[in-house]
């Protein structure tokens, strides 16, 4: 039977890791979730799988083969997309070669020397990090695993070792942690220090970064800046981290969390519990007391 | 006479109860409530364990086992602690067909192994389910070290809930021995 769940619950590196030590050979989807209406285990809203998003193919425990729904995969966008081929080669060859498959289109491609093996072979990889490294940022979405399941052979696969991969995106992921580790809440607003002056001299600071800074204001929370420069989480985030990491501004949260202290308060009672302690006589009689059952 | 304790512990719709069930030789006295019909859990069973359920297990005249299950949900949480309390070991139910709680079924285990350092298994219930996960999945999934026992489980079959204790037993035996 498929492995199957939602990566909000088992997230893609954690499944990346489970295929990599089972050594598996088969192929990861991942869907749009749609709602059915029910509640999961946990009471979230429980999700169908519905249009495919992404697709990644496993031999042995490696990934040879990822692609996006939406996006281009074919050999000549991927060429394309890595400056190997002009736009106006990649629109002739997709006129011409439409009905071609990348293998096939590769070897003359090679053969034409428009492109080396070894092009191929890196523009490939490095389609199937980008697409891998995108899906291991999304934290929602049916997923399920097919054994046994191969891509087409028309496709050209490279094998690639997940254990760096898994490296790689969970860095990724960290710094995406690390921004929300220092702006962990939107709705908190941005002041400037003392002095704010002294601390902006001789500063270079992007375009962003001043347009973030002429809302700096205490009645401005971080999300309304956002939304006023049209910008997404990840890149008010980045620039408010640079900010802050620079000493430049200052973030005013609404109300001080009182958490911490709650989920250190029972820790003291739970220092001294200790199990029974049996001997072996008494283990042994139980055992054959269950074998009786 | 002799009484020992064994928890039963897991997330909410583990099977905990059920497992109790199958081997207690006594009806189960469960604190089963009703869920109200406005609350998100009724979608997935109408009762639920609110402070304990109980079974029992006599050896013999000087002996008796006696199995306490957890209750599932969060809110009761302050029960773990108290039925934690002197147990031999404890046995953590996974339901294998939903792996949106093993999230939760690790952090329960990580729970009790902070109570009280006994030896424990774990069972990966709800194995005739067509959407059971395979138990060696699981093991990665619950980032189980490989010498934690992962027991595959049908809790409403009392062969398979027999074999789970007695691996505990067998658990702590060799925990003693070493």
């Amino acid at each position: 039977m498929p492995l199957q769940g939602n990566i909000r619950d088992f997230s893609t590196t954690q499944l990346l890791n489970l295929v990599n030590l089972s050594r598996r050979t088969g192929m990861l989807t991942i869907f749009e979730g749609v709602p059915t209406g029910e509640k999961d285990g946990n009471n979230n809203p429980k999700m169908a799988p519905g249009a495919q998003r992404a697709q990644v193919a496993f031999n042995k425990g490696k990934l040879i083969f990822a692609s996006l729904a939406g996006q281009e995969n074919g050999l000549v966008a991927v060429l394309n997309k890595a400056g190997k081929l002009t736009d106006d080669q990649a629109k002739v060859l997709r006129e011409r070669a439409k009905n071609t498959s990348d293998k096939a289109l590769a070897l003359r491609l090679i053969g034409a020397k428009y492109v080396s093996q070894a092009d191929v072979v890196n523009c490939i990889k490095q389609h199937i990090l980008d697409v891998v490294y995108n899906l291991m940022s999304w934290d929602d979405g049916p997923f399920r695993f097919d054994d046994e399941i191969t891509p087409s052979g028309e496709n050209i696969l490279v094998p690639i070792d997940i254990e760096p991969v898994i490296i790689e995106g969970a860095r990724r992921v960290r710094e995406v942690k690390e921004l929300e580790n220092v702006v962990d809440d939107l709705d908190a607003s941005l002041r400037f220090p003392e002095n704010p002056r002294e601390k902006f001299k001789g500063i270079h600071l992007s375009v962003d970064e001043w347009k973030v800074v002429s809302y700096v204001n205490p009645k401005n929370t971080i999300r309304m800046i956002m939304r006023q420069l049209n910008m997404s989480d990840v890149e008010i985030k980045r620039v408010v981290y640079g900010l802050v990491q620079a000493g430049l501004v200052e973030i005013v949260k609404k109300t001080a969390s009182k958490e911490d202290a709650a989920k250190n308060a029972p820790a003291s009672r739970r220092q001294q519990r200790k199990g029974s302690k049996p001997d072996a006589q008494l283990v042994n009689k139980l055992i054959n007391k269950l074998k009786t059952l | 006479m002799q009484t020992v304790k064994m928890v039963v512990t897991g997330p909410f719709s583990s099977g905990k109860t059920e497992f109790i069930k199958s081997i207690s030789e006594i009806e189960v006295v469960s604190t089963e409530r009703g869920i109200s019909k406005a609350s998100k859990e009724a979608e997935v069973k109408d009762n639920t364990t609110v402070a304990m359920d109980f079974g029992r297990i006599t050896v013999d005249d000087d002996l008796v086992l006696y199995l306490f299950g957890t209750p599932g949900q969060r809110r009761f949480d302050f029960m773990w602690e108290i039925l934690a309390e002197g147990m031999l070991g404890f046995i953590v139910m996974v339901d294998s067909s939903k792996p949106e709680t093993f999230r939760e079924a690790k952090n329960i285990l990580e729970t009790f192994r902070a109570y009280a350092p006994t030896p424990y298994v774990v069972a990966a219930n709800k194995q005739d389910h067509p959407d059971a996960w395979d138990p060696e999945d699981m093991r990665i999934a619950l980032r189980l070290e490989s010498d934690v026992k992962l027991l595959p489980c049908v809790a409403k079959e009392r062969d398979n809930v027999r074999n789970v204790l007695l691996e505990l037993l067998y658990t702590i035996l060799e925990e003693m021995e070493s």
